[in-house]
């Protein structure tokens, strides 16, 4: 047998030392990839709530005493709405009057209705969170001198105001609920479609399907489906279910006649195909970590395959499949190039009322806030990206209780 | 598969040949088991016992590559004959496996789930008390019968296994190494077990411990690597006392008394 040789007594302490040096070395590697991750997501949160908060320096189009007589917080229904009817163009007092009857409207809504459209706030500029906290005297004097007339004021963009308005074509009076109530119905019909065709499909190629070429075939393909862009989808749902199956996606074989294919069926279909390659990879990857045992022990006692599955095989797989949806959620909540594609509105203030109405979604609305050139939408657009981030974690903690809801016990 | 039957086999193979795609594992197998006898299955690692074993409830199926040729009879019928259901093979023929492997459930819902999918009416609570008794398991579980069945021990959750087959009232238990991942005083346990069940029971085991086969058993099938081929085979089929006092073959003296390589 040949001899091999090891460090001798004296080098061996040099050898173990450099080992060590060596560890510690991919530790810091380890450490440093950890804390630019860290830091980077900080950064990006920082610079969203940055812009969500902060000094507004605005003065009104029409001075607020001249409007009425009385103060105009002691107005009453009637009062408001007679002098809505009187300031607005008949046009413009016709469309609102369409959207919600103005009696059915509450006195702090008219009112609001009064600042926006006759008042008419006229914002000169914005200022950033960092900026108001910590340069506040400076924007004071900046604000006297360039805007005498302007009121300054501190903003919370985030309002609850923001949450529960539609969309408007004034920043100030802007608000997401149309967009996320868009956003949810999307979600909705997106895992309505996925987790079920998806847990089929994978118990099937799981626990059914021979490990034939064909099988090979198939399972290649959807594992390459999760990596396709998501604008291919979006030409698919406008190919399929806007264009061919534009009878189903409008609703006209319901007796829905108001709306074309592009309604919040057609993007939670094309949604739902999206995340498809992720349910399904999730949920096999899940089946597959039961253990064969289990499924033996099952067999033994002579169950049928099918019973097999549904007793065993499903129940504790559950909780990897329902990460699995989490994930799905998560992507079909931010996803925003299909939509565009199958046709989101870019304007739209009436909520969704149903899956063959009209939508917007959250992303869709940032994305059209980004790309205006007034600064006071950016900062409603910062805060529309706290309230899909909010309503994202809103989700996935409701996936994840259920999923602790179904863990089995033992 | 008629239940009336007057010989005293319950089980027996006809030139039972297992392949494993092309390769053949085992070979040529003629097996008469007596029922309510316990017949052991030695031999060194890889001749194909459990392959052997798995045969008879047709686990082997679940192999995709695995094909039989031979016969398997009980009644008089060819197990892997067309219109057999391997389901209701499995029902009749139980299983006992290596590593204990109780489901994630409750002691109560491990025994109740087999019955229940194969349509038991009748009591459940009794059923489960009988099986649990009749694994010699009920005194120790009694009051936790809802606690997971995985906060057992090791040679618990085996007896549960085993309180789970004979809840569906097999003719045949198959055990395949049943004590080996188990500590001596359970293991004895398990033995003790075995001699119980005998009175109802038809029981086949595999076991690599020559002392268990001795101990136990009634009759002792020797297999070894046999031939070109390299297939597992019986070499000697007899009385335990007589493999382990006085075998026939010359392998089998080498392989019981520890001189085999």
């Amino acid at each position: 047998m040949a001899k091999y040789t090891y460090p001798e007594e004296q080098d061996l302490q040099k050898f173990v030392a450099a080992r060590y040096r060596k560890a510690w070395v991919w530790q810091i590697i380890f450490l440093a990839s950890l804390l630019i991750a860290i830091i980077s997501l900080s950064a990006l949160l920082l610079n969203v709530i940055d812009g969500a908060f902060g000094y507004v320096a605005y003065d009104y189009k029409t001075d607020p005493a001249t409007v009425s007589a009385k103060p105009l917080d002691e107005l009453s229904q009637q009062e408001l709405i007679a002098l809505l009817q009187s300031k607005l163009s008949k046009g413009a007092y016709n469309k609102l009057n369409n959207e919600t009857p103005m009696e059915k409207r509450s006195q702090a809504d008219l009112l609001g209705l009064v600042y926006e459209r006759i008042i008419q706030i006229d914002t000169q500029q914005t200022y950033s969170l960092s900026n108001s906290l910590l340069h506040k005297a400076e924007i004071e004097a900046e604000v006297r001198e360039k805007y005498p007339e302007a009121r300054l004021e501190f903003r919370n963009w985030l309002s609850s105001h923001f949450l529960t308005s539609p969309m408007s074509s004034k920043a100030e009076f802007a608000g997401v609920r149309t967009a996320a109530l868009g956003s949810l119905w999307l979600v909705g019909i997106a895992i309505a479609l996925a987790l079920p065709v998806g847990v089929g499909a994978a118990i099937y190629l799981q626990e059914y399907s021979r490990k034939n070429f064909i099988n090979r075939l198939i399972q290649t393909n959807i594992n390459n489906l999760a990596g396709v862009p998501s604008i291919v989808y979006g030409m698919l749902g406008l190919a399929i279910f806007v264009r061919a199956w534009e009878a189903f996606t409008s609703g006209s074989i319901f007796g829905i006649t108001d709306s074309n294919g592009r309604t919040i069926m057609s993007a939670g279909l094309t949604m739902g195909i999206l995340v498809l390659p992720v349910v399904i990879i999730n949920a096999q990857e899940a089946i597959k970590a039961v253990p064969d045992s289990i499924r033996q022990a099952a067999f033994g006692v002579g169950a049928t395959k099918w019973q097999t599955v549904w007793s065993h095989v499903l129940p504790n797989a559950l909780p990897g499949i329902l990460t699995g949806s989490i994930l799905a959620m998560s992507r079909a909540v931010g996803e925003t190039a299909p939509l565009i594609i199958v046709g989101a509105s870019t304007f739209i203030s009436l909520d969704p009322n149903g899956p063959f109405s009209k939508f917007t979604a959250l992303p869709i609305q940032i994305y059209q806030w980004t790309a205006r050139a007034q600064p006071e939408f950016h900062n409603i657009a910062a805060a529309a990206i706290i309230a899909l981030l909010a309503l994202l974690l809103t989700l996935n903690t409701t996936a994840i209780l259920l999923r602790n809801r179904f863990q089995r016990r033992f | 598969m008629q239940s009336e039957n007057n010989t005293q086999y319950a089980i027996e193979t006809k030139d039972l040949s297992i392949f494993y795609g092309n390769f053949e594992a085992v070979k040529d197998v003629n097996l008469k088991i007596e029922r309510q006898k316990i017949t052991a299955i030695i031999g060194p690692s890889g001749c194909g016992k459990s392959t052997l074993l798995r045969a008879f409830n047709r686990m082997n199926d679940f192999v995709v590559t695995s094909s039989v040729k031979g016969e398997i009879l009980m009644h008089g019928t060819n197990l892997y004959s067309r219109d057999i259901d391997p389901v209701e093979v499995r029902r009749r023929i139980g299983m006992v496996f290596q590593k204990p492997n109780p489901f994630p459930k409750s002691i109560y819902e491990n025994i109740s789930w087999g019955a229940r999918i194969n349509g038991f009416k009748g009591n459940m609570d009794d059923l489960v008390e009988q099986s649990l008794r009749g694994a010699a398991l009920w005194e120790e579980v009694k009051d936790k019968l809802q606690e997971s069945a995985y906060a057992l021990s090791g040679g618990q959750q085996q007896r549960l296994c085993i309180a789970r087959t004979i809840a569906i009232q097999p003719e045949i238990i198959l055990m395949d190494e049943p004590a080996s991942a188990l500590d001596p005083i359970s293991t004895l346990r398990i033995e003790e077990l075995m001699q119980e069940l005998k009175k109802n029971y038809t029981i086949l085991i595999v076991t690599h411990n020559m002392q268990q086969a001795a101990r136990v058993s009634d009759y002792t099938a020797m297999m070894m690597l046999y031939g070109e081929t390299r297939s597992g085979t019986v070499i000697e089929f007899d009385d335990t006392k007589k493999i382990f006092t006085n075998p026939k073959d010359k392998r089998t003296e080498d392989y019981v008394t520890g001189r085999f390589g």
